[in-house]
């Protein structure tokens, strides 16, 4: 077969979402950090969220699965701890597909900005952790709605 | 980098990867029973980063260690006398409070170590420290929160962890001893001499304790053994019966 282009494959991998949150996809997440041809091997270097996270398995599935879908052959999927991930690497439209979600997105400052439902802005922790490793819980004073805020690191 | 023994990087990686599982394991000994929903979340999620970063340590000891070892067979078919974790990690959970001040007292050694090991000349370990110290910066923050909120109070609460802290402190000291192991690794610039990280922990540990109210107790006699594999607490075996029960009822099972 014909190698297809890194920036095909880049789209390729930007239609896989995330196992837990599905309105982002895996390069919205910024786990993906590289892709490239060694001679008809494609190498996908993928770095985890969490050493713990248990999507890291269901995620190097999820792109096997997607990229022989798209006729890629010889898959190499690549580890790299350093440098760590952070959320400094969602993409913008993830940000924005979160909160349009109800997640609220990181903030350097720490803590959500505003509630996801109602926009205000009366907020208080309830949890340094949520439902999965990279969340915490929070909560609405104004409309007294808990939500997810995608915890900054 | 100087070449280093690689029977004494396996024992200190060992030593860093045991202390997580064994950890973890006592940590999700919590799942379903904390007292309210978010402590069990909080607590379940705090299990599952120490597993995760047992996985890269043991990983690499696996590396190592060669001859076909891996990250699950020294998690799951060694015996306890293999096991080189400090005593603190497999102490009973007792209550809430004793589960929090062990995690406190472990977090506060664990996240200034890792600070050093960024800087270590292996670049393994070092990505691994840059990784893991991220989770723990949140683990320790978390730990000290609730020993000051519990410690500082009700009379209860605030009795209750002095009784943790009297119970565990005499398990500190074990973290910061040093032998030929430690030498070797000083000496290929792996990893500093634990002893040289007792000064920056007792900065911290005296801090929180002063907040959450809490005398720490006198720091003359240490129990050891964990470490060097000399002598394990009775409490070692017990976490293996059930943490290695499926491995060794259905040698090789998988998901
Ligand atoms: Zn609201």
């Amino acid at each position: 077969m014909t190698r297809p282009d890194v920036k095909q494959v880049w789209e390729w991998l930007d239609g896989v979402p995330d196992p837990e949150i599905p309105v982002i996809s895996l390069v919205d997440l910024g786990i993906i950090r590289g892709v490239a041809w060694q001679d008809d091997t494609l190498i996908v270097t993928l770095t985890p969220t969490y050493s713990g996270c248990p999507a890291t398995s269901i995620i190097n599935m999820d792109i096997e699965t997607a990229l022989r879908g798209h006729g890629i052959e010889r898959l190499e999927l690549k580890r790299q701890l350093s440098p760590a991930w952070t959320t400094d690497w969602l993409s913008g439209k993830g940000r924005a597909a979160l909160e349009e979600y109800g997640i609220a997105p990181p903030q350097p400052a720490g803590g959500p900005t505003r509630c996801p439902q109602c926009k205000g802005s009366n907020l208080e922790k309830l949890s340094q952790f949520g439902s999965t490793p990279c969340k915490a819980q929070w909560r609405c004073r104004d409309c007294l709605e808990p939500f997810e805020y995608f915890k900054c690191i | 980098m100087t070449q280093v023994d690689q029977n004494a990087l396996t024992q200190f990686l060992l030593r860093l990867g045991d202390n997580t599982l064994v950890l973890g394991h006592r940590v999700s000994e919590w799942c379903g029973h904390s007292p309210v929903l978010e402590e069990d979340i909080a607590l379940a999620n705090t299990a599952l980063d120490l597993i995760g970063q047992t996985q890269l340590w043991l990983g690499l000891a696996a590396e190592v260690k060669g001859n076909d070892s891996s990250a699950d067979k020294l998690a799951f078919l060694r015996d306890a006398w293999d096991f080189r974790n400090v005593l603190l990690v497999e102490l009973p959970n007792g209550d809430f409070g004793q589960t929090l001040m062990r995690q406190f007292l472990f977090d506060a050694w664990q996240s200034i170590m890792l600070g050093r090991l960024i800087k270590s000349s292996d670049p393994r370990i070092a990505a691994i420290a840059e990784k893991v110290s991220k989770e723990v910066t949140y683990h320790v923050e978390r730990s000290s929160g609730t020993v000051v909120g519990l410690g500082d109070g009700t009379d209860e609460s605030h009795a209750r962890m002095q009784v943790a802290l009297d119970y565990l402190y005499p398990y500190v000291g074990e973290m910061f001893l040093s032998d030929d192991t430690d030498a070797a690794m000083v000496q290929a610039g792996i990893a500093p001499d634990p002893s040289s990280l007792r000064a920056e922990y007792d900065a911290l540990v005296g801090k929180v304790m002063a907040e959450a109210t809490l005398v720490i107790p006198d720091r003359a006699y240490t129990h050891k053994g964990g470490r060097t594999g000399y002598m394990h607490t009775e409490h070692l075996g017990h976490i293996l019966t059930s943490m290695q029960w499926l491995q060794r009822t259905y040698p090789g099972a998988e998901w």
